[in-house]
């Protein structure tokens, strides 16, 4: 049974992990311990917000973020509206606040935006009555994938507290681990991150982790370990020259899975590289609870949901 | 539990509770005409779950029979959510298997405006299609505002909308009894 | 208006004669005519109370982008001077990345003519380095300086490549001016939008890391030697930096540098501090505490650093009302300097207001070879009076310049200018 706690949720938004207390976060998590049991349900739907309004604003290309959004949204019995664009028109600045006033005359209880540029969701937050949940700004924060995979750990391990986590990959350019090493650092866990030197941030031990720049060391001993897509396709930073030498390097195979704890768990936040960060065989083996990550990631962002059409202030 | 509410009667004790659950037992037994096959107790959280769990022990007790006990989370089916203030606790359904064609008693500590109830059963029909649904509440104090009545009735308290009655039991509170608490500057308050 | 003007009773402070302490200032036909304990006020005199107040040689800014010709709606000369003297200053010297580039003489007399119709302060044009900012070929520099441009810079951008800017060093001393450069190396820079350190790494912001500017700086320290040039380096901004040209002056390099408020005052951090606020965006960017401690050491040094410059670049509230990534780089200074230093440099002892006054105006002067930032005898006289330690709320709103965009709004400080006078004329701006 769950522990009977006095948090309640007390935020308009949820706009990133970096400013939640370890209480908040548990609520988070055993909220969407909850709702997880309604994915078994003949009928998936709970009438919480009926007749609520959740706009759907997505400004970067997202199949599996989105998707899992709007399943979550419509088991809640929302309303939801999309509003998606890869760029093009609603690039430029100029047309954000505008997009942002046109929202607010809508009047939709709450909208979940995902963009390009770090601080979008925290500008719409300021200007708009409705709650905003943040599903990825640029390489800031993307809490709701941080929640689902502590939930995704907690349900393997029990607890966070204490537990060794390496996250490997392009650790610059991620907001997975941004909102990870924020959430699991404040957990009490022990976060190590690995990659190339090139495609390691400044100031990392600011952030209480440790860096590896061998895939060995970083997962030596590891009760958790999180591999992030490569992304090659962004040019312009000139920091690894093929996907082959990364492989190569940095690529999880089973030989070298060798190095971390018997029972370690493998995680991706997807879409996975096959064969660049990851091996077919280790993304597929039993230690992998990938798949896992995407059920849990409807529980969480259902919680998410709940906690943030309450309203702020009592008026009972 | 109560914040500044003043307890005014306490109205059962352990004892007279556990006589009013086996003769609540008893009844169901007697309305199913023995036979509990098809039944199964779903707790209303919180404290039709300990209802629930007792009804169940005395089953076994009289019949020798284990019914499936459920629980059942009405918060996501609330109809006041958006004027209580920050979202309530969840804290999750557990129905054990399917519903369909069984005899569902909802079991609740008190009955009152009929809302906790209504909840319920629109929780239920998510579930599946029970051959029929029953009540059984502890206490019905009353002040009803929708078309509900239960089936099972510990006990009928007549209360007043200043009081609270406030039931206690041992896996919840630390102890059993039921009290009726009065709300401060009420009729009787000299504040 | 009479042709004397009595300044009495103030406290003046005159770096370039060491003088400081309360005397009457007395102004005859635009010039100095004495300074002396007690002056005996001429019978057609106009008179200016001063007590309680500061008088100091006019204060001189050489570091702000008027934006005309070509980009009127952020601000014009005629607002930007307006701006100036609220702000306490009597002259300016204004950046060549207008529209067209400030690269001919044409330009340049435009923003002359602009200046001295309107009157608000003197404005020392700065012409361009390369036709069009292009960074290629040098502009006629020689035309500019003949019509009245001061220095050269393509500030805004940086000269990138390196023999053009060794050209410019060589070139520019058949002029007898100053080399400025914006020292940043475009390609580390890359798509930074703020100082690369912690807090980018935490917001998930590109960075600008410390080394864009150092690379440079170092490079062209070396190229000034070698050319036995005169270099600056505008808005100087890390530690390592003040160091190198800390270093090269004592080996007798003829390089100056200047400051900014900004980044005297705030750090990196500003920027989680204020949820991604456009207002900390500049370039160079906010840096580091320990970059930002290096400057503050740095200030009362005079090997180090030679004066302070506001950089005040004003954009127009749509431009900055976006997100940071997208919005352009600079905030305004000429109505915050003042009360900035005053309350965040001379209050707290870092440096003595004599010092401070150095820094705005015998220093500027100096480096650009202007008349002004002194009080002799004979000189100009401008004049700036202002309270040093009377406090004052910074509100944007009411600022003269048309950019609004700072990130001291609301900021209570201590100290504020009063009065400015060109050549003896009491500048009332309405």
């Amino acid at each position: 049974m769950m522990p009977e706690t006095s948090t309640r949720w007390r935020r308009k938004d949820l706009l990133g992990i970096a400013e939640l207390s370890p209480a908040e976060i548990e609520l988070i998590l055993d909220t969407a311990e909850s709702f997880a049991e309604i994915g078994e349900r003949p009928i998936k739907k709970v009438p919480t917000l009926r007749g609520k309004t959740v706009l759907n604003l997505f400004f970067e290309a997202s199949t599996r973020t989105r998707s899992s959004f709007e399943i979550a949204e419509k088991r809640m019995s929302a309303d939801n509206i999309n509003f998606s664009t890869s760029g093009s028109a609603l690039e430029k600045g100029e047309t954000l606040i505008d997009t942002a006033l046109n929202l607010q005359a809508m009047a939709p209880d709450l909208v979940v935006i995902r963009h390009g540029h770090p601080g979008v969701p925290h500008m719409l937050a300021q200007r708009i009555e409705a709650g905003v949940i943040n599903a990825g700004d640029g390489a800031h924060e993307h809490p709701t994938q941080a929640l689902l995979d502590a939930f995704t750990i907690r349900r393997h391990k029990k607890t966070l507290g204490g537990l060794k986590i390496a996250i490997i990959g392009d650790i610059e350019h991620s907001r997975v681990v941004r909102s990870n090493v924020h959430l699991l650092t404040r957990m009490g866990a022990r976060v190590t991150l690995g990659g190339p030197r090139t495609l390691m941030p400044a100031g990392l031990e600011k952030m209480g982790v440790e860096a590896a720049y061998t895939l060995e060391d970083a997962i030596r001993g590891a009760d958790v370990i999180m591999m992030l897509r490569i992304q090659l396709e962004r040019q312009g930073r000139m920091s690894f020259p093929s996907v082959k030498e990364y492989f190569q390097l940095f690529g999880l195979t089973t030989e070298r899975l060798k190095a971390a704890k018997e029972d370690v768990i493998i995680m991706h936040p997807g879409p996975m590289n096959r064969g660049v960060e990851i091996a077919s065989e280790v993304a597929d083996g039993p230690y992998s609870v990938i798949l896992e990550q995407v059920t849990h990631g409807v529980s969480v962002r259902m919680a998410a949901l709940y906690l943030l059409s309450g309203v702020q202030e009592e008026t009972a | 539990m109560a914040k500044n509410l003043t307890p005014k009667t306490t109205i059962l004790d352990a004892k007279q509770m556990a006589r009013i659950v086996r003769r609540m037992a008893g009844e169901i037994v007697e309305r199913h005409q023995g036979d509990l096959g098809a039944v199964l107790l779903a707790g209303i959280r919180t404290r039709g779950v300990p209802l629930a769990e007792k009804i169940a022990a005395e089953f076994e007790r009289l019949e020798g029979v284990k019914v499936p006990v459920g629980i059942l989370d009405i918060t996501l089916y609330r109809d006041d959510l958006s004027t209580v203030g920050p979202q309530p606790q969840v804290k999750g359904t557990h129905l054990p298997g399917s519903i369909d064609d069984r005899v569902v008693i909802l079991c609740d500590d008190v009955l009152y405006t009929g809302r906790t109830v209504r909840a319920a059963l629109d929780e239920l029909i998510d579930f599946g299609r029970p051959r029929a649904v029953q009540l059984a509440v502890l206490i019905d104090r009353g002040h009803r505002e929708l078309p509900i009545q239960a089936d099972f009735v510990g006990k009928k308290v007549p209360t007043s909308q200043g009081e609270i009655i406030e039931v206690s039991f041992l896996s919840t509170d630390e102890t059993e009894q039921v009290r009726i608490l009065e709300r401060p500057g009420k009729a009787s308050g000299k504040e | 208006m009479s042709a004397k003007l009595l300044i009495h009773g103030g406290r003046v402070i005159d770096p370039s004669q060491d003088l400081d302490g309360v005397f009457d200032l007395l102004i005859e036909d635009g010039r100095v005519a004495k300074i002396d304990g007690k002056v005996q006020k001429p019978k057609d005199a106009e008179t200016f109370d001063a007590s309680g107040l500061v008088v100091s040689p006019g204060l001189i800014d050489i570091h702000v982008h008027l934006r005309e010709p070509g980009q009127e709606y952020k601000e014009t000369v005629r607002t930007g001077t307006m701006a100036a003297a609220a702000g306490g200053f009597t002259g300016v010297a204004c950046m060549a990345n207008t529209d067209p580039v400030n690269d001919s003489r044409s330009v340049t007399e435009h923003i002359l003519l602009e200046a001295r119709r309107h009157g608000y302060a003197h404005v020392y044009p700065v012409g361009a380095i390369s036709k069009g900012l292009r960074g290629e070929e040098l502009a006629e520099i020689g035309e500019m300086i003949r019509v009245g441009a001061r220095a050269i810079s393509d500030d805004g951008k940086p000269v990138m490549n390196a023999e053009l800017m060794r050209r410019a060093l060589l070139y520019a001393q058949h002029f007898g001016i100053r080399v400025i450069q914006h020292a940043e190396d475009l390609n580390l820079t890359g798509e930074g939008v703020m100082h690369e350190g912690e807090w980018s790494t935490k917001l998930g912001l590109p960075g600008i890391p410390g080394s864009s500017e150092d690379v440079m700086v170092a490079r062209d320290l070396i190229l000034t030697e070698d050319t036995a040039g005169r270099y600056h380096v505008a808005h100087l901004s890390t530690a390592r930096s003040l160091d190198m040209v800390r270093r090269a002056k004592a080996q007798g390099i003829d390089a100056t540098c200047e400051v900014s408020p900004h980044h005297l005052i705030l750090t990196d951090e500003e920027v989680a501090k204020r949820d991604f606020s456009t207002s900390t965006k500049m370039k160079p960017p906010l840096r580091s505490e320990k970059d930002r401690d290096a400057l503050l050491n740095g200030l009362a040094d005079r090997a180090a650093v030679d004066c302070i410059a506001s950089d005040h670049a004003p954009h127009h509230a749509d431009e900055k009302d976006v997100q940071f990534s997208l919005a352009p780089f600079g905030i305004v200074g000429l109505e915050t300097t003042l009360s900035l230093c005053l309350d965040r440099l001379v209050r707290p002892g870092i440096v003595s207001l004599p010092r401070l006054i150095e820094l705005l105006s015998t220093g500027p002067a100096r480096v650009l070879g202007l008349p002004g930032g002194t009080l002799k005898e004979g000189s100009p006289a401008d004049v700036t009076v202002f309270h040093p330690d009377e406090e004052v709320t910074l509100r944007a709103a009411a600022f003269r310049s048309k950019g609004k965009n700072t990130p001291f709004d609301g900021w209570k400080l201590h100290g504020h200018p009063v009065a400015t006078f060109l050549e003896g004329r009491r500048i009332t701006v309405a």
